[in-house]
């Protein structure tokens, strides 16, 4: 029973890390993963900074969900009402490290607010709901799933290093050769896909 | 005398249209609102109609933004927005549910999603929240619309690779249509399509093209020397802002326009 749901979690974990990887098959995030990927030392702290908010967000948008929402039949008030939530969470989370933790924030803190409406954390929170995952899973899930960013930000800044030496040619310079190297990423990521 | 302020009332009218159909193209030109058009580009009917939803949600927040830029407090201004936007895009969402369940189904999670799209909270701070509501719905149906076009376009290019079909019918089936010898509508029906660009993958090489294009255009007219700079919703330059991209325009922490703009040219 209790080997059962560990496997199952981690058949979810294994789908939104890598299967169905949240910028590169899901394009949640975008904006960060093409804003904050030239160096490795930021796009790592990127990284670390999603998995906190997006881990903690789908915790208590769950909770809320659960206990709040379904309880009253508001349902259809999601949207609204979590988009509020990850936002009052997020400030809350930066006023407590920046009081009770400084090293974190330290390293953190420049992050939190670009994170604050990144579709993937609002996306993250309204798939957990559309799965019908508990609080469990949808923690489970949504810390996969900020893994999976962490780790697609973090082959981008390496690549996107290692670019700076090549000639590219003039009109694809800066965005440009950036998406294709995405969309080569994407590529190998669907290889994921035979997976599970 | 009553047709000249008509007339002079349409160029208003017209002026925030155009502006938002060509010269700041959302998608072509600022770059904004890049996850929903990525994703849900696959097809130029899901292309279309994400745009038209976000119009629509454009539109109707504009105005009541602009009804409330007087009664909203400075400082509590962007959460305000984003309750307002939220509250459309739930409606609209409900709407899609019960009227057109089939796009509802392939644009899923981007309805809501709709929310956090950089395009609608950048033009309620940089137009709604200044200027009157008749000016605002123009601007946003202007800027919707060119939201809607470019998606439509880039939904069409992936289709037509991806796929062979333009809006769902298929290249053989189009040849058939117009009567093209039957050896021209087995030839193609013969071809198989590049599905990748279908597939996740080659929304970022489209895009990527089109990005390119729009560079080669930028490169060309500096060295003309001419200015190209856009102003964004955040005053700052879209084309120069990739390294905070279009976060910074929800956040405001100070109460200032773009925060983190600001504060660099304080330091200097």
């Amino acid at each position: 029973m209790i080997s059962d749901s560990i496997k199952e979690l981690l058949i979810i974990a294994i789908g939104s890390a890598l299967v169905s990887n949240v910028v590169l098959s899901q394009f949640y995030g975008l904006c960060p993963f093409l804003g904050v990927s030239k160096q490795l030392k930021t796009a790592s702290g990127m990284g670390a900074a999603v998995i906190f908010v997006i881990t903690l967000a789908s915790f208590v948008s769950s909770l809320v969900y659960r206990f709040l929402l379904q309880r009253f039949h508001i349902e259809y008030l999601k949207t609204i009402v979590f988009i509020l939530v990850i936002a009052a969470l997020v400030q809350f989370v930066e006023l407590v490290l920046k009081k009770k933790i400084p090293v974190l924030y330290k390293s953190l803190g420049v992050f939190l607010p670009l994170i604050t409406t990144n579709c993937a954390v609002l996306g993250t929170a309204l798939t957990n709901v559309q799965e019908e995952y508990g609080v469990l899973f949808s923690t489970v899930n949504g810390f996969a799933t900020a893994c999976g960013f962490a780790l697609s930000i973090c082959i981008l800044a390496g690549i996107r290093e290692k670019m700076q030496y090549n000639n590219i040619p003039k009109a694809f310079q800066g965005i440009p050769i950036v998406l294709v190297t995405a969309g080569l990423m994407a590529i190998a990521f669907c290889g994921f896909s035979g997976l599970l | 005398m009553s047709e000249m302020n008509t007339s002079k009332k349409n160029s208003n009218v017209v002026a925030p249209l155009i502006n938002g159909l060509l010269k700041e193209n959302p998608t072509f030109v600022l770059m904004l609102g890049m996850c929903p058009t990525l994703a849900v580009t696959t097809s130029a009917i899901n292309g279309m109609g994400m745009g038209l939803t976000t119009a629509a949600v454009l539109t109707m927040s504009n105005i009541i933004i602009s009804l409330l830029r007087n009664i909203i407090p400075d400082k509590v201004r962007i959460p305000a927005f984003i309750v307002i936007i939220a509250s459309f895009v739930t409606i609209v969402g409900q709407f899609l549910q019960a009227y057109l369940p089939a796009l509802n189904d392939s644009l899923g999670m981007f309805i809501p999603l709709i929310v956090v799209n950089c395009i609608i909270l950048g033009r309620a701070e940089a137009f709604a929240s200044k200027n009157n509501p008749i000016a605002s719905a123009f601007d946003g149906l202007g800027m919707g619309l060119g939201f809607t076009i470019a998606l439509t376009i880039i939904g069409t290019i992936r289709e037509m690779i991806g796929a062979h079909k333009v809006f769902g019918i298929s290249f053989a089936d189009i040849a058939t249509i117009v009567h093209a010898p039957a050896s021209v509508s087995e030839w193609l029906s013969a071809q198989s399509p590049i599905a990748i660009f279908v597939m996740a993958p080659g929304a970022f090489f489209v895009l990527a093209c089109l990005t390119a294009m729009q560079n080669c255009i930028k490169n060309r007219k500096l060295a003309k020397g001419e200015k190209t700079k856009i102003q964004s919703g955040c005053g700052q330059d879209c084309l120069e802002c990739s390294d905070t991209g279009c976060a910074h325009r929800f956040y405001d922490q100070d109460g200032k326009d773009c925060a983190i703009g600001k504060k660099e040219e304080n330091n200097d």
